[in-house]
This record gives structure tokens, C-alpha cells and sequence, in this order.
């Protein structure tokens, strides 16, 4: 039996053609994907992202323990509500999950992780936590349902839809979060655009996704986040890195910070490695889609695709890469795509951003 | 939506219409892109082309998945749809008149093999999750 969100029953309802997502019963589409995508780009799209997990960690010496539990440095969250993306890695370096750290307050930080790694994840966390700092709850926040509310009028609909919620979120910025009542407000996002991914009760979700559609807001499904987050330029655990690979090979190293003297899991690793490859983006010139797994011909050898789409705003096939080092953004490359090489050209991500081509 | 009764059909989605002067005009089912989805790329087959029965000659791709197309009929490519080529989504639009290719097939009588609209339905439904 697939697992249902809050708002899986919604969904039928609303006619979502519906997959088994990791064992999750979740909408991949309400008609057309490339709709959805569009509608997200030009006016507000909806999420039921309700499969990842929020987990709350509780008690004196939080901040200490996440420093040495993640890549980036929970020491750049000093102010409540500040947001920060990180890789935690395993002693080898490699990547157990990417995710988003929230500081609320000196006692409260809550770490947003993927779906598919969710039970990992607690795991690892977990025997941290024993080994280390045995005094920190750590609370998985199952009760909760999430929805992301994404696009250039994304706020505007918001706010209509929740009174109140203008006043204290008309000026929280990018990666910032803020609590009103029951709601954890954030804004954040996969998409590239503006707006806001919200926590919620869970039987309050249905009633909130109801009023966002009164208000014009789109019910779009995963096949559009896929293409959303591929144009913005953002990984997506379990294609573009997993655990072995490391965060320095996945386009991630502006996630890891080596700048002090702060150890954490996965630092020496990193330090005594050779990086031997980089993540890239590519353009296909000729006409097709490119795929994961497709081989990457360079120069300096092959590479591979991690994820590859057909791009609703540009028009284009577009895909992350990873490829030898020494190939430049503007060199071209070969993809072997049905036993035929056709041209493609690196190029420097995101790909779009703010709803504009930025290739 | 119901299947055409006029048309034939393939075990792998495509239609076939026989025209008046013996040709055949192909295309794949509304069933087919349903399953699809947004269609992206389209290549069909070059004029001149000659094709077994059940030679892969046209792709059809749609974001998630690329999807083969076969030949129902031995014979040769006559024309190309050069406008579904440009705008794959006239697919999704109406399968059943955004046509891929026309084939003059090798023996007129081979089009007899192919499933009729009752026999395509029970695939369908066969099919179905």
C-alpha cells in the first residue's frame, strides 16, 4: 500500500494522474505538465511536497551539535527564522542527503530532508546525536503537512488566502522563515521563483490548497518540479549526487565551508581528496532530449548525465553533467543519445531565473 | 474517447487510415499519448525510406520518456508531417489527426493483419491499471 500525503484525496479529486513515488502515492501531473510548468514561471503553481520530512531538533546545544553534523556552517544562522542549504555527508565524504536548516531560536533548529532519504536520514542523525550530544531531542514532525506556493504572485495569493499573513511575511526575504500560529511560513522554494513552502497541521492542508485554487493559484504535480527545479539550476538527491559522490564533484562546493577550523563529518575526507570531475550544464544544439544516464563525450574524456529534461521555458533540451575537469562553459560536447551523437554546449547554471533565460 | 471505427490499429498504439488511392496515413493513438504525456520531439521517417513491418522508424518523446514507432505494414515512406515535427504537441492535441507519416505499403492485402477498432478497445482495456 503506497503512503498518502494529507492530501492525496484532494488530488483524485482534482484529477491528478497519479505514481508511486518511492512509495508514495503522488501527483505527477492534472493534465499537462508543460502547463504547469508555464503557470509556475508566469503566475503562482501549488506543491503537495508533504512526502519530505520537517524534523525539529530540541534542547541546550543544538547549534553545537549541527555544527559538526552538516557541511555548511550553522554559525551563518544568528538571526530567528534564517535559512541554510547544506549537504550532510558520511566519514567518506560522500553525500547522505542535501537539506535546509532553519535557526528559530538557541533551543529550536528544524532541518527540512528529502523523502526518499527521510528514514536514512533519521537513522544517521540518530546515532550522531547518541554518540555526541545525547542531551538533543530529535523530533520527525510527521503530523505536518507541506505546501509549496510558487511563482511571481505566489505572496500576493498567499496573502489573500491567509489574513494576517501579509504583514508578517510582506518583508521576510529569500531563506528566511517565520511561525504565525500553527503555520511555518518559509520562504523558500525548488522552482527558482518567488514564494513560500509552508508547514501546516495536516488536516488543515486540504482547506489550504482548496483557498489557494479560489484564488487563482494552479495544482501542479511532480513531472513540473522536476522541470521547474532543472531550470533553476538546483540538484536533486538521488540523480545528480548520492553517497558516493562527493558535494566538490556535484556542483555543491559553495555549500561546504572549510573557511575555519570547524570539524565536521566528512571534512577530512573532503581535505584529503582529489577532485578529479565537475558538474556542468549543457544545451543540446541538435534536436532531442537529453536523459539521465546518457554518456558525455569531452575532450578529457567521458562523462554522464545526472539529470536531463526538455525545457518548457527555453524551448530547449537542457541537463546537469558530470564531466572531466578542463572543459569551459562555451566548449561543446558529444551526447550519445539512441546510438547517434548529437552536439551539445556547456554552459554555466541556472538556467533560467526570475522566469528569464539566463543561457 | 472512443476509438475511430474507420482506422486500424497496431498491438503498439499506432493508427492507420487507408486512403482512397491505397496509401497509409500513421499516427499513434490518443491512448498512446495519454500515456505519454506533453509531447516534446518528434522525428519522423524520411520520404523515400523503404520499411519492414514492425521496423522502428519515428520516435516520439514526451518529457518523461522517448517512445519508439513501429511500421504496421511493409512498404514506403511517401511523406513526413513536417508540422507535427515542428509543434509535437498537436499530438496531444488530437492523436487522431496530427498523422506522422504516409507509406505506400508492398502488398495491399498486409493491412488485413491489423487490429480493427472492437479488437484495439480490448488491448486497451487489457491494459488498463
Amino acid at each position: 500500500m503506497l503512503k498518502q500525503t494529507p492530501l492525496t484525496a484532494l488530488h483524485r479529486e482534482l484529477g491528478a494522474r497519479m505514481v508511486d513515488f518511492g512509495g508514495w502515492d503522488m501527483p505527477v501531473n492534472y493534465g499537462s505538465q508543460i502547463e504547469e510548468h508555464h503557470a509556475v514561471r508566469r503566475d503562482c503553481g501549488l506543491f503537495d511536497v508533504s512526502h519530505m520530512l520537517p524534523v525539529d531538533f530540541r534542547g541546550a546545544g543544538v547549534r553545537d551539535f549541527l555544527r559538526s553534523l552538516v557541511a555548511n556552517n550553522v554559525d551563518k544562522l544568528q538571526t530567528s527564522g534564517k535559512a541554510l542549504y547544506s549537504c550532510m555527508l558520511n566519514e567518506a565524504g560522500g553525500v547522505i542527503d542535501d537539506l535546509i536548516i532553519y535557526f528559530m531560536d538557541e533551543s529550536w533548529f528544524r532541518i527540512v530532508v528529502n523523502a526518499g532519504t527521510a528514514d536514512k536520514d533519521i537513522a544517521w542523525m540518530v546515532a550522531q546525536r547518541d554518540k555526541t550530544a545525547p542531551g538533543i531531542e530529535i523530533a520527525p514532525r510527521r503530523d505536518l503537512a507541506m505546501v509549496a506556493v510558487q511563482g511571481p504572485n505566489a505572496a500576493a495569493k498567499l496573502w489573500n488566502a491567509l489574513p494576517g499573513s501579509q504583514q508578517l511575511t510582506e518583508n521576510l526575504k529569500p531563506f528566511n522563515a517565520v511561525v504565525v500560529g500553527e503555520m511555518f511560513l518559509a520562504r523558500t522554494g525548488y522552482t527558482g521563483e518567488d514564494g513560500f513552502e509552508v508547514m501546516i497541521p495536516a488536516k488543515a492542508a486540504p482547506f489550504f490548497w482548496r483557498t489557494l485554487l479560489e484564488e487563482g493559484a494552479h495544482s501542479c504535480g511532480l513531472g513540473a518540479r522536476d522541470t521547474l527545479r532543472l531550470e533553476a539550476g538546483m540538484n536533486l538527491y538521488g540523480q545528480d549526487m548520492d553517497e558516493t559522490q562527493s558535494p566538490l564533484e556535484s556542483g555543491l562546493a559553495w555549500t561546504v565551508d572549510m573557511k575555519s577550523e570547524r570539524d565536521f563529518v566528512g571534512r577530512a575526507a573532503l581535505q584529503s581528496s582529489e577532485i578529479t570531475r565537475q558538474l556542468v550544464g549543457l544545451v543540446l544544439l541538435d534536436k532531442g532530449v537529453l536523459r539521465s544516464h546518457q554518456k558525455v563525450f569531452t575532450k578529457n574524456g567521458e562523462g554522464e548525465i545526472t539529470s536531463g529534461t526538455f525545457s518548457p521555458t527555453l524551448q530547449q533540451s537542457i541537463a546537469l553533467a558530470r564531466i572531466p575537469l578542463g572543459i569551459a562553459p562555451g566548449e561543446e560536447v558529444e551526447v550519445e543519445i539512441r546510438d547517434k551523437k548529437l552536439k551539445a554546449k556547456v554552459v554555466k547554471y541556472p538556467f533560467v531565473r526570475n522566469g528569464k533565460a539566463l543561457i | 474517447m472512443t476509438i475511430p471505427a474507420d482506422l486500424k490499429y497496431t498491438p503498439s498504439h499506432e493508427w492507420v487510415r487507408v486512403e482512397t488511392d491505397g496509401t497509409l496515413t500513421v499516427g499513434i493513438t490518443h491512448h498512446a499519448q495519454d500515456l505519454l504525456g506533453d509531447m516534446v520531439f518528434i522525428e519522423a521517417p524520411a520520404a523515400g525510406r523503404t520499411l519492414g513491418k514492425g521496423e522502428e522508424c519515428a520516435v516520439v518523446e514526451s518529457v518523461k520518456a522517448a517512445s519508439d514507432v513501429y511500421a504496421p505494414v511493409a512498404g514506403e515512406v511517401i511523406a513526413a508531417n513536417g508540422e507535427v515535427e515542428s509543434s509535437p504537441e498537436l499530438v496531444n492535441q488530437d492523436a487522431y489527426s496530427a498523422w506522422l507519416f504516409k507509406l505506400k505499403p508492398a502488398n495491399a492485402a498486409d493491412v488485413g493483419d491489423l487490429l480493427d477498432a472492437a479488437a484495439y478497445q480490448k488491448l486497451v482495456e487489457s491494459e488498463a491499471h
